[in-house]
């Protein structure tokens, strides 16, 4: 069942590829129906089910792929993040070919991260997410124009230098532990103090660090987001940065490396870090997609900061804030998309007052900031409380204090953004914009009422989503 | 054990030699070298295929890409050469980085006394490829399918250059209609029918 998410799209991408003219209409639609499939399934389908043998039809079964609930809560965001991008991407493009070109990338960026939610090797993990990386530098780069390219490259050298220090880490580990299985390794690491090992989980945290833009990596990633066009920023800052850095750290953390003090408190210094670096930068910004993108370096340092607290309750709390993450940074970034297309601007200082034709996106981007800087009962607020408690509760006091007051600054730029845009006077050269189009009105409304119903319905969440997740780290 | 220490401080002074030379085909050349030396080292280790592959691919396909790639391109202009000249002095930097790392590996101790596996003969490696990792397999198909991608979508045809936003690009589209008499059918630019709101 799990090979038949990397199996469907990729015998899709292949079929629309064939030289048959009639075929491209379908692009989209079926794009929509994967994302859709894969987002019911990740909450329909009872876990044992995933792992069943369904695929004993064609030999799939001889493919180490199989889910656990960290998984499906990954699975569930990718599936989310890809419908907001495909609907943002297919109608802001203007070109048909351009159009058909971004669904195959999306398809295949999905098709790799998929693969990285379901594999239990290290090497395949790697494969994966170069798969997602490469379609990555592609859809950043789809424009051709000189800033896209620029940020297309930034990404695409740090992104070959964070491979190249995980691959030499998988080869370390290789060499010390003789198998690149997650069971294998995480037995053959749990006895022994071999400096090799140590090197190689050294490498592999900075070589994700780098991929999951954590400051004093984070170099590439504003550029990176920003010169993307709409759809691309979406399926970058939603989910692709997201399982290329932070779910992959979360998933070694647990399986692979264990609990290893060093590595714990160089997360929590490194989250705490692009906490504070990522909020105070985000306040000096004049473009909206820029500020949106320091906003995500802030907002992934408090994931790694659950991360680093070591305990259960920190790993669900960061997983949980890992799914907020996607959910309202998905729905900023399809605000900010709406908000470029009406106006043809992103610099923040010229627009004003836009609310006023456009209440829908200023709605939902109100309900996006105040679950982003942690305001009940709004599903951020509820994640970050859980990763504040398991930092303070794992006797990091100071963390904690950091990870608090943060959220202050989260809410000063964010407010100074809102102020800026939406609210005030509206500007004279914007007064004849109209509310942007039904196709990127309904991810827009989706993605509020999905951060406002998981907030207000926690406990629910709690027993079904977040306890189950502390199973796995057992 | 010389002879290896040999072919191991050659790689380092062509992969340097890469990084650092200003020239594009000479640093092409290095890398080939470099590859050469390091499929050396790999019949040494008795790992024949694994040479090979490292051999035809990288030290031969992969140069005749960056060669033919650096065909495309125009030559330097004077003023980029100086520039690239003022630039490139920051690179006198990187041996003394890369001896300095060498010194703190060693200071750090590398053990010597690794339990490796056995180098496996081009049969062994066959057999593991297709039934130990064939995950691998599908998923480098798709690293090869997505880099596909990639060189259609960029080098395709040429940019169009006009602004990237929808509405910026409405307002272009629209001066150059204003602008042009006859009406000029930009074909690929149409919203695709199929798509509806």
């Amino acid at each position: 069942m799990a090979a038949f998410l990397i199996f469907v799209p990729l015998i899709g991408i292949i079929t629309l590829n064939l030289p048959f003219r009639f075929l491209r209409r379908f692009a989209y639609g079926y794009a929509i129906t994967v994302a859709a499939a894969q987002a019911a399934l990740a909450i329909f389908l009872p876990l044992p089910l995933w792992n069943r043998v369904l695929a004993h039809f064609f030999g799939l079964e001889r493919l180490d792929l199989s889910a656990d609930r960290l998984s499906l809560v990954l699975l569930l965001s990718i599936a989310i993040v890809m419908f907001a991008a495909l609907q943002v991407g297919c109608f802001t493009i203007r070109s048909g070919k351009r159009r058909f070109e971004f669904v195959n990338l999306v398809v295949l960026a999905v098709t790799g991260l998929n693969g990285a939610a379901l594999v239990h090797d290290l090497f395949s993990l790697y494969v994966f997410l170069e798969v997602a990386a490469v379609a990555s530098f592609t859809l950043i780069a789809l424009e051709r124009d000189k800033l896209s390219l620029e940020g297309g490259f930034k990404y695409l050298v740090l992104s070959a230098v964070a491979s190249v220090m995980l691959l030499a880490a998988i080869a370390l580990l290789l060499m010390s532990t003789g198998s690149t299985a997650f069971a294998a390794v995480h037995a053959a690491l749990l006895g022994s103090s071999n400096p090799m090992a140590r090197i190689a989980v050294a490498s592999f945290v900075a070589g994700l660090c780098i991929k999951g833009g954590l400051v004093p990596f984070h170099g590439w990633l504003p550029d990176a987001y920003t010169a993307a066009p709409a759809g691309a920023s979406v399926l970058l800052a939603g989910i692709v940065t997201k399982t290329t850095g932070i779910y992959t750290l979360i998933r070694l953390m647990s399986s692979v490396f264990g609990p290893v003090p060093q590595i714990q408190a160089v997360l929590l210094f490194v989250g705490a870090l692009s906490i504070i670096i990522g909020a105070t930068a985000a306040l000096g910004q004049k473009d909206f997609k820029r500020m949106l993108a320091y906003s995500s370096i802030s907002q992934m340092g408090y994931i790694v900061l659950g991360l680093g607290a070591g305990s259960a309750l920190g790993v669900a709390g960061a997983v949980f804030h890992l799914f907020n993450h996607a959910v309202f940074k998905t729905l900023l970034f399809v605000n900010a998309a709406a908000v470029e297309e009406q106006t043809g601007t992103r610099d923040m200082d010229t627009m004003g007052g836009l609310s006023a034709r456009m209440p829908v996106t200023g709605a939902t981007s109100v309900v996006a900031f105040l679950s982003t800087a942690g305001v009940p009962p709004l599903a951020g607020f509820w994640s970050k409380f859980i990763i504040v408690v398991a930092v303070w509760s794992a006797g990091q006091h100071a963390y904690a204090v950091i990870a608090v007051l943060a959220s202050l600054l989260t809410c000063a730029y964010f407010l100074s953004m809102q102020r800026r845009v939406f609210f005030g006077v509206l500007a004279q050269e914007f007064k004849d914009i109209h509310e942007a189009r039904l196709a990127i009105l309904v991810p827009e409304v989706v993605l509020a009422l999905i951060t406002i119903g998981v907030g207000v319905m926690f406990p629910r969440v709690l027993e079904t989503f977040i306890l189950p997740i502390r199973s796995v780290l057992g | 054990m010389i002879v290896d220490l040999l072919i191991l401080t050659a790689l380092l002074i062509f992969v340097l030699g890469a990084a650092m030379k200003r020239d594009t085909v000479k640093a092409a050349i290095a890398l080939a070298l470099a590859s050469i030396m390091l499929s050396v080292l790999m019949f040494r280790l008795a790992s024949p295929l694994a040479a090979v592959f490292e051999l035809s691919v990288c030290a031969g396909l992969i140069t005749v890409v960056f060669m033919s790639t650096i065909s495309l391109t125009k030559p330097l202009t004077v003023l980029e050469e100086e520039r690239l000249h003022l630039r490139g002095r920051h690179f006198a930097v990187l041996p003394i980085l890369v001896l300095a790392a060498a010194g703190l590996l060693v200071m750090v101790g590398i053990p010597t006394d690794l339990a490796l596996p056995q180098a496996a003969s081009a049969q062994d490696v066959r057999s593991v490829l297709w039934n130990e990792r064939q995950l691998d397999l599908l998923g480098e198909t798709l690293v090869i399918l997505a880099g596909f991608f990639g060189i259609l979508v960029l080098f395709k045809d040429k940019p169009t250059g006009v602004g990237r936003t929808g509405a910026a690009w409405l307002k272009a589209e629209r001066f150059r209609k204003e602008k042009s008499d006859e009406t000029t059918k930009v074909e690929s630019n149409q919203p695709d029918p199929a798509i509806r709101v």
